[in-house]
């Protein structure tokens, strides 16, 4: 955490709008206070003796208070997880709440300029049509047939433009991001002066001069459409097509973990790269579990060798007793971090047996009850009734069979630190999902087992809605090889580091077929 | 020892007569042939000239037949009991050395050194005869 509180401070917010900007500065504040907390935790272990309870953290970890370790130890470096959380749950609360006013209206705002523009550009090749009837009826020379037939183009023109604009514009927003999109900006402002020039033509050779040749009119409304056409054609090729020949290599890692990723991106302004690389993170990282980072804690434990570290997932869990250098766990999903060197090893094989031993005692408790529910559909398909087979629908059927494995699977959870990942309500839901489709017990294990990407869990473990784009350079420049820059949530940050695919020279080699012939050539010694 | 086609060959070379030794059904010379006009030229190590598929001396069983009668490794086997061995595949060479019904093989063979020493002596005294005897032959092309 001292980390993050330096790095916001010298990092540069590229958000200007009023909502973002005020998020940037009262986290830096935040954070800022956070670490002073922190540093003040710290002097208070290592200058007063240990019996004195530490500020403000013994109201929010009560049960620290019940070890007979807890005058030893310093609080200060588990002062992360729990204590995070909840100062987390807190800031996304009023973030949620100050930043949807500021974007609603940004976003408003350029819903109803695309509407005005829409109307306009929709309305002018017809008013082009209409106002020579109403304006100077008289003098207007009758519509021959080559001219009612140029109605019949305009009139489909329109609507294939129409469907087209809906294709590819009235679609729901993904993202709000923090300045403008250029090209879309760009076309808008490209149709608005195509728009008034045809206007300004309109109104003063033909208005003015109240030309008679009507199908010279329609053949200038019938143009003006045309060319709306050619400018949506610019704008699929600007917006959409631009971006799928892939140019750059993005290489995301994860701060915390170091998880890493590499994705192709076409030629992008930055804060669009962005953008689709948060979509692939919700869909390719495993979710975050900031209950694993025991990495964090040694590394910080190491500066204050001699301390013990103590451990705050729960009382089920020994207290360590290491006062060596400790190792630093990474992916090693140990069950209390950090051990002793020489506690490693069991810690993982007592990992596996846990894992072991619960899996195989659900699978057991599955069986039983698939074996049960069998029976009570074909129950439900003679229309019978058994004593054990009352006809029930998935969700009953999961909530019966869920308290026989509750335990062992609670057990599992807590012992791979995913407990906070998983609700009681989530896993009913997945084992009556699992009963609907017919699954094995192996596929309802698999979710539990391995951690999935972050779109798996429910809505409100998704702590990371609120995304800040810090870069160097602007976020509407495109990116360029060697572009840095960093992504970050309240958790964690993704730090993206983008390489240009290079320019490959191939040349050609013909190899006439009549060539491949073959000597077999001999080398053999016989003894005589 | 290279040929010129259509040419005759002549090389330096000399008469070595080997008894072969009976060994558990078998009777062996001891010694061991490579090459032959179907086998790969270029991999022989004794040739000096990387063209030449004539038969070699690769190797020489110690305290064999072979030995006792002087063969030594290297040498290009040019007869064997007056059959021709410059232009034979390796098999045919492998049946000429093998033939039980023989008991002796006599052979012709040639070497470098022999070439040396030839030239050496004949250098020295130009009127000496030498004591080798010359091998010609016609190639049939």
């Amino acid at each position: 955490m001292d980390t993050e509180s330096t790095y916001s401070g010298y990092s540069y917010y590229s958000g200007r709008s009023r909502g973002s900007h005020r998020h940037g500065e009262r986290s830096r504040d935040r954070h800022k206070s956070r670490s002073k907390d922190s540093r003040s935790e710290k002097s208070v272990t290592i200058n007063t003796p240990p019996a004195e309870p530490l500020l403000g953290d013994s109201a929010v970890r009560g049960e620290q208070v019940q070890d007979d370790n807890w005058g030893e130890t310093t609080t200060a470096v588990t002062g992360t997880s729990e204590h995070s959380l909840s100062q987390e749950d807190i800031v996304r609360i009023t973030k949620d709440l100050e930043d949807s006013v500021g974007l609603d209206c940004r976003r408003y705002f350029t819903l109803t300029l695309a509407v005005i523009l829409g109307l306009l550009v929709f309305l002018t090749p017809l008013a082009f049509l209409v106002l020579p009837h109403l304006l100077w009826p008289e003098k207007l020379q009758s519509c021959g047939t080559a001219c009612e037939g140029l109605f019949i183009s305009v009139a489909f023109k329109l609507l294939i433009l129409l469907l087209a604009v809906w294709a590819l514009f009235f679609r729901p927003p993904r993202a709000g991001l923090p300045r403008v999109f250029v090209f879309r900006a760009l076309l808008a402002v490209l149709v608005l002066l195509f728009v008034v020039s045809y206007w300004l033509f309109y109104g003063v050779r033909i208005l003015d001069s109240q030309d008679e040749n009507y199908q010279g009119i329609v053949q200038y409304a019938v143009s003006l459409v045309d060319a709306l056409l050619f400018i949506h054609y610019l704008a699929i090729v600007l917006l959409e097509l631009r971006q799928l020949q892939p140019c750059f290599s993005a290489c995301v890692t994860r701060s915390t973990d170091g998880e890493i990723r590499q994705y192709n991106l076409g030629q992008l302004s930055i804060q669009r790269a962005a953008l689709a690389i948060l979509e692939h993170y919700y869909c390719d990282f495993p979710v975050h579990n900031p209950a694993l980072l025991s990495a964090s804690k040694s590394r910080a434990a190491k500066h204050l060798a001699g301390l013990k570290v103590y451990n705050v997932d729960g009382p089920g869990n020994n207290a360590a007793a290491g006062t060596g250098p400790l190792s630093v766990q990474g992916h090693d999903r140990c069950s209390s971090p950090p051990q002793g060197h020489q506690s490693t090893t069991s810690c993982t094989t007592r990992r596996l047996s846990t894992r072991g031993a619960s899996a195989s005692a659900k699978r057991a408790w599955w069986w039983q009850s698939r074996r049960r529910s069998h029976i009570s559909s074909a129950c439900r398909r003679r229309s019978r009734r058994r004593l054990q087979g009352t006809v029930m629908d998935p969700r009953e059927a999961a909530q019966a069979i869920f308290p026989s494995m509750a335990r062992a699977l609670q057990k599992y959870l807590r012992t791979t630190k995913q407990q906070h990942c998983h609700s009681m309500e989530s896993i009913q839901q997945h084992l009556a999902f699992c009963i609907t489709n017919n699954m094995t017990p192996k596929a309802f294990l698999e979710s539990y087992l391995t951690p999935g990407p972050t779109l798996q869990y429910s809505r409100d473990h998704w702590l990371a809605r609120q995304w800040t784009l810090i870069s160097e350079a602007s976020v509407t420049s495109g990116l360029k090889d060697g572009t840095v820059f960093v992504l970050k949530c309240v958790d964690f940050s993704l730090v993206v580091t983008a390489k240009k695919i290079p320019y490959i020279q191939m040349s050609e080699e013909y190899i006439d077929p009549k060539s491949h012939k073959f000597v077999l050539r001999l080398q053999s010694e016989t003894s005589v | 020892m290279s040929f010129i086609p259509g040419q005759p060959v002549t090389a330096v070379v000399q008469r070595i007569e080997i008894k072969k030794l009976h060994q558990k059904d078998n009777l062996i010379l001891g010694f061991s042939i490579g090459g032959g006009i179907d086998q790969d030229p270029g991999q022989n190590p004794f040739s000096e000239d990387k063209t030449d598929k004539g038969i070699y001396v690769t190797r020489i069983t110690p305290g064999g037949p072979a030995h006792d009668a002087g063969l030594m490794m290297g040498d290009k086997i040019m007869q064997v009991n007056g059959w021709d061995m410059t232009m034979v595949t390796h098999d045919q060479a492998r049946k000429r050395l093998t033939k039980k019904k023989e008991d002796v093989v006599r052979l012709l063979v040639t070497r470098k050194s022999l070439e040396h020493a030839v030239k050496q002596s004949m250098g020295s005294s130009p009127g000496l005869k030498h004591s080798g005897a010359t091998y010609n032959h016609n190639l049939m092309q």
